[in-house]
């Protein structure tokens, strides 16, 4: 359905002006895509009004797929083909997948990543979300009628690099430009703190279908700063449901032999567990093993099943509060999201937890499915640039230590959970051995000391240190954490000046020229010519500096010379005419040519801000 | 302003120990406000690319200022008087016994309320020992004596980890 577009009175009706950006929220259950229209965030239904969109992708026998709610009702009947909770897969080798033996799929393990044999060949995880992104982008574009600027993403707060890295492949897989990837539970609290204009320290309790999240937040005058974070990627909503499927068919004496019977009794127990939130008792039906069953499941029964989720959960909590050197008290709220957190269960142990007596509150006052799209959606817009400034900003942390082996197999940490992002920090190591002329580098995400126990991110050799006596060499080893929690990690000999540095992608997930081949095989874009694409993206990208500067030129034009203003406009003026012209590589050198020719204008312009920020607080003080 | 400006000169802050942490807590959220990437989101990759190193810089810094310690061995650095705690273990004879009582406690503490009375016992000394980390930096002007009080900290500082690591183990077994 498209809509028509009505411009804001005093409102540029020119669709560069209105730069169309969404939240996405891709969840291992459901996922949903929402934005700002005329200053309200608000989630896009699809034609029927619907805004869930089931994280289910079947394949088909001639190519095609179905996505959302036909694959989700084909489940039972086409197990193997109709791929749900890809999410629990995301940037996960076979042996990472707990209990993959008893899911209902084909795996197979690939370099780096698992992936599913169905009728249409082999699937990643990273191409089964890409479908339902893309899906997603498509809804969107269909709302608005435009093309979307770009994305922000949604990720569990616990989520580590290889698991985000995915999740970003996935995006750029279906043609989305991801304008940053957020944590679920940062983004439940902008949804949250804003409509409410909450101030002070909240938590996110956001229990998933495959994932599990608590953030410590404080709010500040639209600055959400998250103070500690935790949570267990790989368990969620979907345990209960296995849990229950588990005990029905112990009850009812029989196995589900099939992954078409496995699959029914998974769907037979989500419904109950469901429909236990509202009554106390339910039948449980399902065909299996060829026979109709029906057992009777108790509210009461569920809660045993789901209490050793429940406990880890709390287990969690507690210690993000020690890691935050907070008391359950000190807590304002606790934000409750994800469809777990309907059970009446959950919200009474989440309310124990914070004490009887305190005054903190559970607040289900969001609706748990939409919140973390909303909160995506609003961080969008703000990046798009059509939200006032300084209204919104996100500090978030990285939720899992970064390190290195050592010798031993042992994890020397380099930056600690809980760090600050961007974050970057160096450490100094040396050789063991007279004349090593190598180092292995191994990187690897977690908080045991033992290598074994920790994930493995990458390994990279630095070669060519001139052979020295042990311990002589001076190895830095430098992290960095950009703002989506990605690592980049890069090792210098300082006697030497030998370098050598990966980005933590090649090794786990997929490289660079896998993407650029499947976005060839003509994934998701087969009306789409690739050439066409690089000359979109190139334009978009140029028009969008062009802006930028512009208004950077209007804000702060008295940094500059006469002379330096005058060759900033030329280098727009060639900017706007390569893109008049038509051509990618012209317009990508002219917009190569901007960015260098703003650098020493930019860092004016932030030294200007850090000024000011810091007089700005004299006088307050005063 | 620049990137090699040290800590307290970024935060706009004379080099005392005794600080408000709501304050500059409050100054980074604005610095942030200032330099942040997603500030410059629509800009080109040098714009991006100097708002990370701003913003890294930025957090380093908050990060090292928000925890005492870290902030009283910066001081001390400052000051041309490095702590240098891997080559300087020398601790007075008291306070290792303290140490040992306290590692012997934490061994026999069965109870996570055991534990979490003996994290309040040690978490009042180090407060202490931290007023008085403040008057040897800021009035007493002792840099010496404060490097070896930072040292002693340091102590504390890890075995107040080993008691979190045991409360962390006691609630996976729970």
């Amino acid at each position: 359905m498209a809509l028509l577009q009505i411009s804001e009175p005093g409102q540029a009706p020119d669709p560069h002006q209105r730069r169309i950006a969404v939240g996405i929220d891709l969840g291992t259950t459901h996922s949903l895509v929402a934005a700002v229209r005329h200053g309200v965030a608000d989630c896009l239904p699809d034609a029927q009004g619907r805004v869930l969109l089931p994280s289910a992708v079947r394949y088909l026998d001639d190519g095609r797929r179905q996505i959302g709610y036909e694959a989700r009702a084909a489940q039972a009947e086409d197990a193997l083909n109709t791929i749900v909770s890809v999410k629990r897969f995301m940037g996960r080798k076979l042996s990472d997948i707990a209990g993959h033996d008893k899911l209902p799929y084909a795996f197979v393990d690939q370099p780096g990543t698992v992936a599913l044999a169905t009728r249409d060949g082999e699937k990643t995880p990273v191409e089964v979300s890409a479908e339902i992104l893309a899906s997603l982008r498509q809804r969107a574009e269909d709302s608005f009628d435009s093309e979307l600027f770009g994305a922000v993403i949604t990720v569990p707060a616990y989520f580590d690099d290889a698991q985000r890295q995915a999740t970003k492949d996935a995006a750029q897989l279906a043609g989305l430009k991801v304008l940053r990837l957020i944590s679920e539970p940062t983004a439940a609290a902008v949804a949250y703190g804003l409509d409410n204009a909450s101030e002070g320290l909240y938590a996110v309790y956001d229990l998933g279908g495959g994932t599990f999240d608590i953030s410590l937040l404080r709010l500040t005058r639209g600055v959400f700063e998250v103070v500690a974070t935790g949570g267990d990627a790989a368990r969620g909503g979907d345990d209960i449901d296995q849990a229950l499927a588990d005990w029905v068919l112990a009850q009812a004496g029989t196995q589900a032999l099939s992954a078409r019977d496995m699959r029914a009794a998974l769907v037979a127990s989500r419904a109950a567990k469901e429909a236990l939130s509202a009554s106390a008792a339910v039948a449980w039906q399902a065909a299996v093993a060829g026979r109709e069953l029906s057992v009777e499941v108790t509210r009461q029964q569920l809660e045993a099943l789901a209490r050793p989720l429940l406990d880890r959960t709390l287990a969690i909590v507690r210690k993000v509060l020690r890691d935050a050197k907070v008391t359950p008290d000190g807590v304002q709220g606790v934000v409750m999201v994800g469809g777990s957190t309907r059970m009446p269960l959950v919200r009474a142990a989440v309310g124990e937890v914070f004490g009887p007596n305190s005054k903190t509150r559970v607040l289900t006052n969001v609706n748990p499915d939409e919140v973390v799209a909303l909160g995506a959606a609003i961080q969008a817009n703000a990046l798009a640039g059509n939200a006032k400034d300084g209204e919104l900003l996100l500090l978030d942390v990285i939720a899992l230590s970064l390190g290195l082996e050592t010798m031993g197999g042992l994890v020397e940490r380099v930056i600690e959970r809980n760090t600050s992002i961007p974050a970057a920090k160096a450490q100094d190591f040396t050789t063991y051995q007279d004349g090593q002329t190598a180092m292995a580098i191994h990187v690897v995400q977690g908080e045991r000391d033992l290598v074994a126990e920790c994930r493995s991110l990458a390994r990279f050799e630095l070669r060519g240190i001139p052979p020295m006596v042990a311990g002589a060499a001076r190895i830095r080893v430098s992290f960095q954490v950009d703002a989506d929690g990605l690592l980049s990690v890069a090792a210098r000999e300082q006697t030497s000046g030998v370098e050598a540095a990966v980005t933590v992608k090649p090794s786990y997930g997929l490289a660079d020229e896998q993407i650029a081949r499947m976005l060839k095989d003509g994934f998701a874009h087969a009306e789409h010519d690739m050439q066409a694409r690089a000359l979109r993206e190139a334009q978009v990208d140029a028009e969008r500096m062009v802006l930028a500067t512009a208004s950077a030129l209007a804000a702060d034009a008295e940094l500059l010379t006469p002379a330096e203003r005058q060759e900033i406009e030329a280098l727009m003026a060639r900017a706007r005419s390569a893109v008049a012209a038509g051509d990618a590589e012209t317009t990508v050198a002219a917009i190569e040519a901007l960015a260098e020719g703003t650098e020493a204008f930019a860092a004016a312009r932030m030294n200007q801000g850090i000024r000011q920020a810091l007089a700005g607080r004299r006088v307050e003080e005063i | 302003m620049n990137l090699r400006d040290d800590d307290f000169t970024l935060f706009g802050l004379a080099q005392r120990q005794a600080l408000d942490r709501a304050d500059l807590d409050a100054c980074r959220r604005e610095l942030q406000a200032q330099v942040h990437p997603d500030r410059f989101a629509s800009e080109g990759a040098a714009a991006q690319r100097l708002a990370m190193q701003w913003a890294v810089r930025v957090n380093e810094a908050w990060q090292r200022l928000k925890d005492p310690l870290s902030r009283a061995a910066y001081l001390c650095e400052l000051r041309g008087v490095p702590v240098a705690a891997e080559s300087n273990t020398s601790m007075p004879a008291a306070f290792l016994t303290q140490q040992m009582e306290w590692r012997e406690a934490l061994e026999d503490a069965a109870a996570g309320a055991d534990i979490e009375r003996l994290d309040q016992a040690v978490q009042r000394d180090e407060r202490a020992m931290l007023a008085e980390l403040t008057g040897l930096l800021d009035e007493r002007h002792d840099t010496a004596a404060a490097a070896a009080q930072v040292r002693a900290l340091m102590f504390v500082a890890r075995f107040r980890q080993d008691i979190a690591r045991r409360l962390d183990t006691l609630d996976e077994t729970r």
